[in-house]
């Protein structure tokens, strides 16, 4: 059940595959025949971006191809600031001649002749990687590349964040048009892609969408890329076909459904959502499917609760975290998201609730979306609200009774 | 349907600092949160209402109360015509 596409070839481990060795096992860089031709390709695949908003892939070269005249940027973005993924520095570091063969070839798509490798600051062995991958292609590069370092902020990943970033101020969303598409990197429309995404374009041009599309079942078809972590054996990035259920994928990564009788799986990281251990076993994993559900695919992230831990405590170190990586531009966002961590942490910490404060984030919980200058309030409340309805109960015992799970489980251990 | 001349609400949400004037001049739309800022009532702005929303253009200090194009402005950009970065402000 695990497909291996963008991880085929040697471990991991191994670190970054070399040039030579990855032109051995998929072969040279294909160079389009016909203009259009890739783009035509990835519309046909159905390919969705990765940095978890699955738009996608082929309208976002469209809107990028519109507007170009052979001056186009082609930001890849592999920030990756959500502290429960992995997936996107495992690529980096492992293939990143996937993803430089993906960015030229979306270049040589949408008309860009200049290529910004944007790499998270905390990400230090996939600016190796992609450093020394640069230099393995010398001369032989059809568009220069450079590596921009970007901040090790949850919101520097933003598209308009990274593209103000790149262009000299700081990695904070801006919010107001023009969107990157229109004017981004030096004025010029960029394309602002995942680095994942581009992997699969460089698998997509190579064998074609109709092999891409023989994976997955359900709405979304293709491959993906997901971090396993919290309560399994064997965390770690692994790819699956979309639509493979959470309780797949847990075999395999040494989770059981067994002992979950009170556990829960966040879906999609801090941008995601909570499911009941019982709702996330059959949940099949692909980002229509998750969004239906109430929770999200986002960026790939299945992270198991463990059983004895209170998800009302999970939930309320998120939204301080988030609250915290506020780019502080948008009052709602400032006010609002360290309101809500506030309250959410005093109704953590058994006994120390005010009166009204569980009201309170219920009433503010649906009064933040859509009104952020970016979607960091969108993502924050989207959590809290999957939260309340995955773990009412306890949000009930801690505010009415001050009464935690975790806080029993661990005194009876003592 | 909204005809050609409907408005919809924008705020320019890292200008806003929640002077809350939008809010004085246009009650029947906007709300203030627990902080100060803006919570706009969904879809377009009212035809007997755009009188007042267009006093928020002028009167908001930071200017960062705006109007748009409604319908019109997502068609034409569907269409792939280039169109100034905020729609068309009104007032």
């Amino acid at each position: 059940m695990n497909p291996t596409r963008l991880l085929a070839g040697p471990p991991i481990a191994a670190g970054a595959e070399s040039l030579a060795d990855h032109r051995l096992r998929v072969g040279a860089r294909p160079r389009a025949t016909r203009p259009g031709e890739l783009a035509a390709s990835i519309e046909r695949s159905g390919l969705l971006g990765r940095g978890g908003a699955a738009f996608p892939a082929a309208r976002k070269w469209s809107a990028v191809a519109g507007r170009s005249a052979g001056d186009a940027v082609v930001l890849v973005n592999g920030a990756e600031g959500e502290p429960l993924s992995a997936k996107d520095r495992t690529l980096m570091n492992a293939r990143p001649h996937l993803v430089l063969d993906g960015a030229e070839l979306a270049a040589e798509a949408v008309g860009a002749d200049r290529i910004v490798l944007y790499v998270g600051a905390d990400h230090a062995n996939s600016v190796v990687a992609l450093r020394r991958a640069i230099g393995e292609r010398g001369r032989e590069m059809v568009v220069p590349i450079e590596v921009v370092v970007s901040p090790a902020t949850y919101v520097a990943g933003e598209e308009s964040a990274a593209v103000q970033y790149v262009n000299g101020g700081e990695a904070r969303p801006t919010g107001v048009p023009p969107r990157p598409f229109e004017r981004g990197v030096d004025g010029r429309p960029t394309l602002v892609q995942n680095v994942e995404t581009l992997a699969h374009v460089a698998l997509i041009a190579r064998y074609g969408d109709a092999w891409y599309r023989e994976l997955g079942s359900g709405p979304t078809r293709g491959s993906a890329l997901v971090t396993v972590g919290g309560d399994v054996a064997h965390p770690g990035v692994t790819e699956i076909a979309y639509g493979t259920t959470v309780r797949d994928l847990l075999s395999v990564a040494g989770g059981t459904v067994d002992k979950w009788s009170r556990g829960a799986v966040l879906l999609g990281g801090y941008f995601g959502g909570w499911l009941r251990a019982e709702e996330a076993a059959n949940q099949p994993l692909d980002p229509r499917s998750c969004r239906d559900a109430g929770s999200a695919f986002g960026c790939g992230v299945v992270h198991v609760l463990p059983p004895a831990r209170c998800g009302v405590v999970a939930t309320a170190r998120i939204l301080d975290y988030m609250a915290g990586q506020s780019a502080a531009q948008c009052g709602p966002c400032v006010f609002g998201l360290r309101a809500i961590a506030d309250a959410t942490a005093r109704i953590a910490s058994a006994g120390s609730a005010h009166s009204d404060d569980l009201a309170h984030i219920v009433r503010w919980s649906g009064q933040l979306a859509g009104r952020g200058a970016c979607k960091h309030p969108d993502g924050a409340v989207g959590l809290l609200r999957s939260a309340l309805r995955t773990f009412s109960d306890e949000f009930d015992r801690h505010q009415r009774r001050g009464a935690c799970i975790e806080a029993e489980l661990q005194g009876r251990v003592a | 349907m909204a005809g050609d001349d409907a408005v919809t609400i924008a705020i320019d949400r890292i200008a806003c600092d929640g002077r809350g004037v939008c809010a004085e001049l246009l009650p029947e739309l906007i709300e203030l949160d627990d902080w100060g800022y803006p919570i706009i009532a969904p879809g377009s702005v009212p035809p007997h209402l755009v009188e007042h929303a267009k006093r928020a253009v002028t009167y908001c200090p930071v200017l960062a109360f705006k109007l748009r194009a409604t319908q019109g402005a997502e068609s034409r950009a569907a269409a792939g015509v280039r169109q100034p970065s905020v729609a068309r402000q009104v007032g």
